[in-house]
C-alpha cells in the first residue's frame, strides 16, 4: 500500500517534469539552429556540383545562337568559366541588374549565356534593342520548359558554370553591385585562378 | 533632447523593475509587509516610465527627427500621420517598446485593481511580472535600443515597408501585444501561485478577467493580421500557417483553453495543476513566436530584420523564464491536490475534452511550425510545412470540438445523462440539417468538403440559440412575457458565452466559403474585356495613374454586373497596384466590395504586354461572416468581462473559504447561468 502511494507519487512527479523535458529539447534544438544552423531565406540549388542541365535551347536572336549542354564543359579554346542569367521582358529586377551584367561581360571578359525564359520573342528583343546586349549566346525558352530543368526559383537568377561545365553557384535575385564584388568576382577569380 | 529623455526613462525603468523584482518577493518570503508594499509603486513608476519613453519615441516620429536612427530606418517625412505612428511599433527596437510598455502596464492594472489580492500573492506576481520585464528592458538597452542617434543626421529617412502602411495593420501590432503580452500577468499570477504553493477556487476566480482581457485582445489583433493579408496582399486568402501567424494562434488556443479550465477550478476546485500548466505554456509560447520572429531561425514573411546576437539574447531569456516555471511546476505541481470528483459526462468532462482537443491542436500546430527546423537539424534536408499539412491535422481536430462544443454548454456539473440533452438538442440538429440541405442544393457540383464546415456552423448556431431559450425558459410553465423578461436579466457572462460560440459559428461558415467556396479567375485581359466569375461579369473599364502622398497608384476601374439578375445594377470597384517614391516598392490594393452572403474582389496585377493586364477577380462566399464572427466573439469576451460578479465579485479568500469546500459539495457560487 505505502508502496503504491510512493509509486503514485513519483509518476507524478516524473509527469511533472515532462514539460520541462519537452521544453528542454525544444530548446536546444532551436539553440543549435541559431548557432550553427544555416540561413533560412537561403535557397539551395540542387544542381550544384553537377553537370549543366541537358536541354537544348534554341536562339532567341537570328544572328546570335541558342545553347545547349555542348556549349560549356572542356572544349578546345574554352577554358573559361562561363555565367547563364535568367532573364525576361516582364521582369522589373532583370531590367535592374542588366547594367551590372552587361558591365561583368564587358569589363571580366567573361561569357554570359543569356536564358530568356516565359517571354515572347518580340518583346524580348524590343527589351535587348532598348537595354543593349551582352551576351555571348541566348537561348530562347517561351514555355518554361528548360528554366524547369536548370530549377529557376525567381526572376533573375544567375549561375556560374566552372571551366568543367559543372554548376558551382546560383544566386536568385537582381545581381547588386555588393553581391557582384562578394559573391561573384571572387569564385570567378577562384575559378580562372585553378 | 526628448530622445536623450526617453532613452534615460527607459534605463530608470530597468532599475526601478530590478526593485520590483527583488523586494516584494523577498518581503513574501520573509513575512514583511513593508517590503511587500514596494510592489504597488514600483509598478506604477515603473509604467510611467515607460511609457514616458514610448512617448518619446513617438514624438520622434511624428516630428520626423531624422537624427534619430530608429526614425530614419522606419519613416519618411512624407509618410501620412497615421503610418509615422505607427511605425513606431513597425520596427524590432520600437516594438520591444511596446511590448515592455504594455508588460508594465498589466503590472500597472494589477496594482491599481488588484486591492482585493492577499498581500502575498499579489507582491509575488508583481514581483515575477517585474522579472521577466527586466530581462526585456537588459534586451533592450543592450542590444536593441531604439533612441540611438545618427550623425550627421540625413534629410530623409528611409521609410517604412510599404506593406506595412495601411490602417489595419497600423492597429494591429498593438492590439496583437496587448493580447500577446498581456498572457505574461496569467503567467506571473501562475508562478505565484506555484510559489505559494495554493490553488483554489478564488485565484481562478483573479485570474480569469485577465485571461480574458488578454484573450479578447489577441482574437481581435488575429483577426485584424488576417483581414490585413486578406485584403492587402492580393492573393485572396486569410490565412497562410505562416510561422508568425502560428506563434500568435498557439497562444490563443492555449488561452482559450484555459479560459475553460480556469472555469472548473473556480467552479469545482479540480484541474488545478492543468491549468496553471496552461498559463504557463500560453505566455511561453508568446516567447516562443518572438523569438521565431526576431532570431532568423525560420523564414517568414513577417520577420524582423534578423540578427542572431539578439537571437541567442532571447533564447537565454526563454531558457531562464520558460525554463524556471517549468521547473518550479516540476518541483509544486505534484503537491496540489485535485478537488470536485466528476463523470466523464459532465460538464467538467466537456471542458476536459474542450482543452485536450483546443491543446491538440496548438501542438499540432507547433510541431507543423517547427517541424522544418527539426528536420533539417537531424537530416539537414530542407522543407517547408505548408497549408496541405495544417489542413490535413488541424481540422479534424476542431470538427470534434465544434460538435461538442454544441453539446458541452448543457450538460450539468458532476453527472450527466445525454438522453434528456440530446433531446433539447433535437430542434439544433434539425435546423442544422435543413440548412446543409439547403446550402447543397445551392452549391451543387462543388466542394462537398464545405457541406460539413456549414453543417458544423448550423448545428453550433442552433445550439447556441437552445442554449439562450433554455436558460430563459426551462420548463412551459414560464410563459413568453416572463421568459423575454428573464431574457433581459440574463447575467453577462452567459451573454458572452453566447456570444462567443456564436462568433464561432459564424466564423467557421466564413473559413469554409473563404477556402473551399471561392471562385477564382486569373486572366489577361484588354481595357473593356470582360469575365465572367460566378454570377457576375468583371469589365475592366479603365486604367489610370492616380498620384498618392508617397506613392504612385495605377488604378484599375472594375464595373461589376451581376447577371441573370434582370436588373441593371452595376458596382464600381476600384484596384490599385502603389509604387512608393521612396524605395520603389509595389503593393497591392485589393478592390473589395462586401456584401452580406459574399465578397466581390479584383485585384490588378502587372501589365502583360499589348495592353492587356493581368487581374484576379474572385467571389468569395461568406467571406465577410469570417470578420463578423470575430467581432462577435470580441464582444462576448468584454461582456463576460464587464459582468459585475468577475469584476469586483474577486472575493478576498477568506470569503471564499479556500479548500474548505469539501470535495463533492456543491459549489458556494453556484448560479443558474453556469
Amino acid at each position: 500500500m505505502t508502496q503504491d502511494a510512493h509509486r503514485a507519487k513519483r509518476n507524478k512527479f516524473l509527469l511533472g517534469l515532462l514539460p520541462l523535458l519537452i521544453f528542454s529539447g525544444l530548446i536546444g534544438a532551436m539553440g543549435y539552429q541559431l548557432l550553427f544552423g544555416k540561413d533560412p531565406s537561403l535557397i539551395p540549388s540542387a544542381l550544384i556540383g553537377d553537370p549543366v542541365p541537358r536541354v537544348e535551347l534554341e536562339a532567341l536572336k537570328q544572328d546570335k545562337p541558342g545553347f545547349g549542354p555542348q556549349d560549356f564543359g572542356p572544349t578546345p579554346g574554352n577554358d573559361q568559366p562561363i555565367l547563364v542569367n535568367v532573364f525576361a521582358s516582364w521582369c522589373v529586377p532583370c531590367r535592374a541588374e542588366h547594367p551590372i551584367i552587361t558591365a561583368l561581360a564587358e569589363e571580366q571578359n567573361i561569357p554570359v549565356y543569356g536564358l530568356n525564359s516565359k517571354d515572347t520573342r518580340e518583346a524580348a528583343l524590343d527589351w535587348l534593342d532598348e537595354l543593349g546586349d551582352p551576351y555571348t549566346r541566348i537561348g530562347y525558352d517561351p514555355t518554361g520548359r528548360a528554366g524547369i530543368e536548370w530549377g529557376v526559383y525567381g526572376y533573375p537568377e544567375t549561375f556560374l558554370i566552372n571551366p568543367q561545365g559543372q554548376v558551382v553557384y546560383k544566386y536568385v535575385g537582381p545581381i547588386s553591385p555588393r553581391i557582384l564584388n562578394e559573391e561573384f568576382l571572387p569564385r570567378i577569380e577562384a575559378l580562372r585562378a585553378q | 533632447m526628448i530622445a536623450e529623455l526617453g532613452h534615460y526613462a527607459l534605463t530608470l525603468a530597468l532599475g526601478v523593475a530590478l526593485v520590483q523584482a527583488i523586494l516584494p518577493m523577498v518581503g513574501a518570503t520573509r513575512g514583511d509587509a513593508r517590503w511587500m508594499a514596494v510592489a504597488v509603486p514600483t509598478a506604477l513608476v515603473q509604467f510611467a516610465l515607460l511609457m514616458f519613453a514610448f512617448l518619446a519615441l513617438m514624438h520622434a516620429y511624428v516630428t520626423s527627427d531624422f537624427s534619430v536612427l530608429n526614425v530614419v530606418a522606419n519613416s519618411h517625412s512624407l509618410k501620412p500621420m497615421l503610418y509615422k505612428i505607427s511605425g513606431v511599433w513597425g520596427n524590432h527596437e520600437g516594438s520591444l517598446l511596446l511590448w515592455v510598455a504594455v508588460m508594465a502596464l498589466f503590472g500597472a492594472l494589477v496594482a491599481i485593481f488588484g486591492r482585493n489580492l492577499p498581500p502575498g500573492l499579489k507582491a509575488r506576481t508583481l514581483s515575477i511580472q517585474a522579472t521577466i520585464t527586466v530581462g526585456f528592458l537588459l534586451f533592450m538597452v543592450l542590444t536593441s535600443n531604439p533612441f540611438e542617434r545618427v550623425f550627421p543626421a540625413p534629410l530623409e529617412g528611409r521609410d517604412l515597408n510599404p506593406l506595412l502602411q495601411d490602417p489595419g495593420l497600423a492597429f494591429h501590432p498593438p492590439m496583437l501585444y496587448i493580447g500577446y503580452v498581456g498572457l505574461s500577468i496569467v503567467f506571473s499570477f501562475a508562478c505565484a501561485a506555484l510559489i505559494e504553493g495554493k490553488v483554489d477556487a478564488a485565484w481562478a476566480r483573479w485570474v480569469r478577467p485577465w485571461t480574458l482581457l488578454a484573450w479578447s485582445f489577441l482574437t481581435g489583433g488575429i483577426a485584424l493580421g488576417s483581414w490585413w493579408a486578406y485584403y492587402e496582399l492580393g492573393w485572396g486568402g486569410f490565412w497562410f500557417w505562416d510561422p508568425v501567424e502560428n506563434a500568435s494562434f498557439m497562444p490563443w488556443l492555449v488561452a482559450t483553453a484555459m479560459l475553460h479550465s480556469a472555469i472548473v477550478v473556480e467552479k469545482r476546485d479540480t484541474l488545478k495543476s492543468w491549468t496553471i500548466l496552461l498559463a504557463i505554456i500560453g505566455f511561453s509560447l508568446s516567447l516562443i513566436g518572438t523569438f521565431l520572429v526576431r532570431s532568423g531561425v525560420l523564414t517568414s514573411v513577417h520577420a524582423f530584420a534578423s540578427d542572431p546576437e539578439r537571437g541567442v539574447f532571447i533564447l537565454m531569456l526563454l531558457a531562464v523564464s520558460i525554463g524556471g516555471s517549468f521547473a518550479l511546476y516540476a518541483w509544486r505541481a505534484p503537491s496540489l491536490s485535485g478537488g470536485g470528483l466528476f463523470r466523464p459526462i459532465s460538464r467538467e468532462g466537456a471542458l476536459v475534452l474542450n482543452n485536450l482537443l483546443l491543446t491538440t491542436a496548438a501542438a499540432t500546430v507547433l510541431l507543423g511550425t517547427l517541424y522544418p527546423l527539426f528536420l533539417e537539424l537531424l537530416t539537414n534536408d530542407k522543407i517547408s510545412v505548408g497549408p496541405p499539412f495544417f489542413n490535413a491535422t488541424f481540422v479534424p481536430i476542431m470538427i470534434p470540438l465544434f460538435v461538442a462544443l454544441g453539446v458541452g454548454p448543457f450538460l450539468p456539473w458532476k453527472r450527466a445523462d445525454l438522453t434528456p440533452v440530446l433531446r433539447l438538442l433535437i430542434t439544433a440538429f434539425v435546423f442544422a440539417v435543413a440548412v446543409t440541405v439547403l446550402a447543397g442544393i445551392v452549391i451543387w457540383g462543388q466542394q462537398a468538403y464545405a457541406l460539413l464546415g456549414i453543417a458544423v456552423s448550423a448545428w453550433l448556431v442552433g445550439s447556441v440559440v437552445t442554449e439562450i431559450y433554455r436558460k430563459i425558459r426551462p420548463t412551459r410553465s414560464i410563459g413568453f412575457g416572463q421568459a423575454f423578461g428573464r431574457l433581459l436579466n440574463l447575467p453577462r457572462a452567459a451573454w458572452g458565452m453566447s456570444a462567443a460560440h456564436f462568433g464561432i459559428a459564424i466564423v467557421v461558415a466564413g473559413a469554409t466559403g473563404a477556402s473551399l467556396l471561392t471562385t477564382e479567375r486569373i486572366e489577361a485581359v484588354r481595357i473593356g474585356e470582360t469575365v465572367e466569375v460566378a454570377q457576375f461579369d468583371f469589365t475592366l473599364t479603365s486604367v489610370t495613374q492616380v498620384p498618392g502622398p508617397n506613392y504612385m497608384a495605377t488604378r484599375g476601374e472594375f464595373t461589376i454586373t451581376p447577371r441573370d439578375s434582370g436588373t441593371d445594377q452595376s458596382y464600381i470597384l476600384e484596384a490599385e497596384n502603389r509604387q512608393f517614391l521612396s524605395n520603389g516598392q509595389v503593393t497591392t490594393e485589393a478592390a473589395i466590395r462586401s456584401f452580406s452572403w459574399y465578397d466581390l474582389y479584383a485585384v490588378l496585377g502587372e501589365p502583360a504586354g499589348q495592353g492587356r493586364y493581368t487581374v484576379r477577380l474572385y467571389f468569395k462566399p461568406l467571406v465577410p461572416w469570417m470578420w463578423a464572427g470575430t467581432i462577435f466573439m470580441v464582444i462576448g469576451g468584454f461582456l463576460s468581462l464587464s459582468d459585475r460578479r468577475l469584476r469586483v465579485g474577486a472575493p478576498k479568500r477568506s470569503a471564499a473559504a479556500p479548500n474548505a469546500t469539501p470535495p463533492n459539495a456543491p459549489s458556494p457560487s453556484a448560479h443558474p447561468a453556469e
